[in-house]
């Protein structure tokens, strides 16, 4: 008893071992996380802390360049570029985060339902196949013209333009998560439909859904900043990275610091996240591992 | 080949019927109806009610959505309702740059990706092959109007080698044509480039270590020969795929660079349809897009039948 027990510590161990070595042979993945939790950080405690208020115009302090009181410099407006990158931030977070939740725990529903139910295997994907079909922009931008700017509408529309394709990588894990003998077994003993579903099936599809996630909450604050961009986002004066790129784009030659800084947040937020997704795809899959 | 080609194009059936319901409730499922947003703010509840009742929109849902796609095959794809032109006489009118736009950008980024993917996979775990993974994983996570400000900036507003904005059609010569499509081509192009890149990789990766490309090798064939004609040859059908489906980020990249250049493209239509609210040209665009997106990839399908032979085998 107590053999196995020792025996069974050490394969413990040595399990143990072996990740923290996969993680240690991953910079990747670590890169990624730090970087992103350093942004998130910044985002959630330096306005807290900071009595700037990022709305304030200053008409003396039109587009002044970085300098030790204003680190980012000011925008056209006057209003301090640092404090509206971290508020910024706060929004596209915002954004990205919830797209990545709503449209995982959405797709997740959808694929693994259709994953079991043959015929609503056909209706479900037959409409995710063609939402995929529609540029995914050009969708977000067609929904956003039929509601109104607002982040919860860009929100919405973001969610829309990616749960098909959480549904459909959803859907092929689960598909080969049910042909499994443990599977197999729980229905010949008569386990419920949701059962299986939710017990047996879910927990194979969670680690390909966490990279999926990371790589759509990237792609969510790319998506925000181009509508914000475009002014099919958030509307000014809320700061949001696309929306202060977008400010940026008339006063480029005099200020081009209004555009320098909130970009370099965005690539260095998407690149964290993206980081961090492919460096959670290997961790999870040793096969991928170091290959590609 | 044959039998493939009509199960691919029929396969195409479900998905349009889906994507025309979608674009169809984009305009449908406008809260109180697409006249709200035509009139704008000011107009009274009959004014929006009688608008609503003109276009059809107080019908039945089933038979708005017959009576709509009758129309969009007879080539009626409704009025804008600001511009005084049909939505398909002003996306004829912007395809033109939008299309001279996505071609040139695509070229850039082939010449781009295709030799630096080959060069990284060959070249697999040296520097240099980091070192190009690594740019590749910055320009993925560049949105591609960010490098479009950026070069915007330093190639036409510092050095002043190119114009920032404007647009002059092929009739003007195919200088002066180019001259103001290269800035925005190529900052599409390089976006474009790094995904390509990393997928050229990956898919010469896959075939590098293959018994046929040691069996060339030891027929004695120079080792450029091997990799340029051996692997590429194997690794194209991967590679003409992932150009197929890149084309859709690239036409919506297109729409979002065209209004920081002003060419007078289907995203600057767009953009002054949202500004306006004229859902009609939005819709238009959408399906237009679409399209054309999806028979580019109808076509890159096609050509990998012809590029890859095992396809005949009647491949699923």
């Amino acid at each position: 008893m107590s053999k196995s027990e020792a025996a069974s510590q050490a394969i413990l161990q040595e399990q143990r071992q072996i990740r923290r070595e996969r993680l240690l042979a991953n910079p990747g993945l670590i890169i990624g996380l730090c970087g992103f939790v350093v942004i998130v950080l910044a985002a959630l405690i330096i306005p807290a802390l900071s009595p700037v208020d990022p709305n304030e115009m200053t008409v003396s302090l039109r587009l002044k360049p970085p300098s030790a009181e204003h680190f980012f410099g000011t925008d056209e407006f006057g209003r301090d570029l640092f404090t509206r990158v971290l508020y910024g931030a706060r929004v596209s977070l915002g954004v990205g985060c919830s797209v990545a939740l709503f449209s995982c725990v959405l797709g997740t529903i959808i694929g693994i339902y259709a994953s079991y139910f043959k015929i609503l295997d056909h209706i479900l994907m037959r409409i995710c196949d063609g939402l995929i079909a529609i540029p995914g922009m050009l969708l977000a931008i067609a929904l956003m013209a039929a509601l109104e700017p607002g982040s919860w509408n860009v929100i919405l529309a973001l969610t829309i333009v990616y749960t098909p394709s959480v549904a459909r990588v959803v859907r092929s894990s689960a598909l080969v998560a049910r042909g499994q003998t443990y599977v197999e077994a729980a229905k010949v003993q008569g386990a419920s439909s949701a059962r299986i579903l939710w017990k047996l099936i879910l927990p194979s599809v969670i680690s390909p859904l966490t990279v999926q996630a990371s790589f759509i909450f990237a792609q969510a604050i790319i998506s925000e900043a181009s509508l914000s961009f475009l002014g099919a986002g958030i509307p000014a004066p809320a700061a949001s990275w696309g929306n202060i790129l977008q400010a940026s784009k008339q006063v480029l030659a005099k200020g081009p610091w209004t555009m320098i800084f909130p970009g370099a947040a965005v690539v260095l937020c998407v690149l964290s996240l993206n980081l961090l997704g492919d460096g959670l795809r290997d961790y999870l899959d040793p096969r991928t591992g170091g290959h590609k | 080949m044959l039998s493939y080609l009509i199960k691919r194009i029929l396969s195409l059936i479900p998905v349009m019927f889906v994507v025309s319901v979608v674009v169809f409730l984009v305009v449908y499922l406008i809260p109180g109806g697409p006249a709200t947003a035509l009139l704008g703010l000011e107009a009274t509840q009959e004014q929006i009610a009688a608008l609503n009742a003109e276009l059809g929109f107080d019908r039945p849902f089933l038979v708005q959505y017959t009576d709509w796609l009758v129309k969009v095959f007879h080539g009626d794809w409704g009025d804008s309702f600001f511009l005084q032109q049909s939505v398909l006489e002003a996306i004829r009118d912007a395809f033109g740059p939008t299309l001279s736009l996505a071609v040139l950008a695509q070229i850039f980024s082939l010449i781009i990706a295709i030799p630096l993917g080959i060069l990284a996979a060959y070249k697999r775990g040296t520097v240099t092959d980091i070192a190009l993974v690594s740019i590749s994983l910055l320009g993925i996570a560049i949105p591609g109007f960010l490098l479009s400000m950026f070069f915007m900036l330093f190639f036409g507003l510092y050095l002043k080698w190119l114009p920032v904005a404007g647009y002059a059609a092929l009739s003007k010569g195919l200088w002066e044509h180019l001259r103001y499509l290269i800035l925005p081509a190529l900052s599409l192009g390089v976006v474009q480039a790094a995904y390509i890149t990393r997928m050229t990789r990956s898919a010469v990766l896959d075939v590098l270590y293959q018994n046929y490309i040691r069996t060339a090798r030891s027929k004695g064939l120079r080792e450029r020969a091997v990799v340029l004609v051996y692997a590429l040859k194997n690794a194209a059908p991967t590679i003409l795929t992932v150009v197929g489906q890149s084309f859709g980020g690239l036409v919506t990249g297109t729409i979002v660079t065209e209004t920081l250049f002003t060419i007078p493209g289907l995203g600057m239509l767009t953009i002054s349809a949202i500004t306006r609210r004229d859902v009609f040209v939005i819709q238009g665009v959408v399906l237009f897009v679409t399209l054309v997106y999806v028979l580019v990839n109808l076509v890159v399908d096609i050509l990998y039948g012809l590029v890859d032979p095992r396809i005949q085998l009647g491949r699923k």
